[in-house]
């Protein structure tokens, strides 16, 4: 019960600091910036070692956040590493490799069923 | 004062009578709104993840799974139009979470079918989605050649 209230609590809170950089700088800051912000900061705190403990502590509160995604990156990456360079090309993309086939499978079958709204 | 100041204040001072007209986003509504659905798109991964842990699963097929659920989950709702209209009221609370960059991909490749199947909807899936990708890896290619070189 209590993982429940730490992902609702974490994945709130990563959301609102993307919510307040959206609404306290200019508007040029759109949805593909925010996603790229949050990917490229978890992957970077991932590195770091400063990722991980949040995921190990809030879930999927942590891992479903782009951030986490990220950290997913580093984390296969820093794994990949301990068998050397091409280790560390590939460990990151395996780590990930699931999530990653599966919004570019279900995003052309989407985009392919479906016509926009509107 | 010659004809170029004179534009220059103009357009100042048009500035600043637009910056007053222009609606001030309703910062305190718009954290509200963000992080619960935010919160309530992990809380709901959460669910799914300890049901399948129960289920037999360990914690990173599990992890994986989930990842792939909420990225179906995201796809299938901006097909069906919903999904949009969350992001309207939530904010980055539904762009943040993973089920936003699969809504960022169907909705960049839907606007161009009519462009084609393989150079439209194909190349437009990554106008959001490859930029994303492309900064992930050149960090975790970076973070993993820098552990190679301080164990070496």
């Amino acid at each position: 019960m209590i993982s429940l209230l730490t992902a609702f609590l974490i994945g709130g809170c990563l959301c609102l600091i993307g919510q307040l950089v959206m609404d306290k700088t200019n508007s040029s800051v759109s949805s593909g910036h925010i996603l790229v912000g949050f990917i490229s900061g978890g992957t970077i705190l991932g590195g770091a070692g400063l990722y991980q403990p949040l995921v190990d502590w809030a879930g999927e509160g942590a891992a479903i956040p782009l951030s986490g995604f990220g950290n997913a990156l580093a984390q296969g990456a820093l794994k990949g590493a301990e068998k050397g360079i091409i280790g560390a090309f590939s460990g990151g993309v395996e780590a990930t490799a699931a999530g990653i086939t599966a919004a570019i499978v279900f995003g052309y079958v989407m985009a392919v069923l479906f016509n926009p709204k509107g | 004062m010659n004809d170029d100041e004179l534009k220059q204040v103009e357009i100042a001072d048009y500035k600043n009578q637009i910056e007053k007209i222009k609606p001030q986003p309703k910062l305190l509504k718009n954290c509200i709104w963000a992080f619960t659905i935010g919160g309530f798109i992990c809380l709901l991964a959460q669910i799914i993840f300890n049901y399948l842990l129960t289920s037999g699963l360990d914690k990173i097929q599990a992890g994986n799974a989930v990842a792939v659920i909420m990225i179906f989950l995201g796809a299938l709702l901006t097909g069906l139009g919903v999904y949009d209209k969350i992001v309207e009221k939530a904010g980055a609370g539904a762009i943040v979470p993973i089920t936003g960059f699969a809504n960022a991909i169907v909705a960049s490749a839907m606007e161009f079918k009519r462009e084609g199947y393989v150079f439209g909807v194909g190349a437009k899936i990554f106008s959001v989605a490859g930029p994303t990708l492309l900064f992930g890896f050149v960090f975790s290619a970076l973070i993993g050649l820098i552990k190679v070189f301080v164990n070496a």
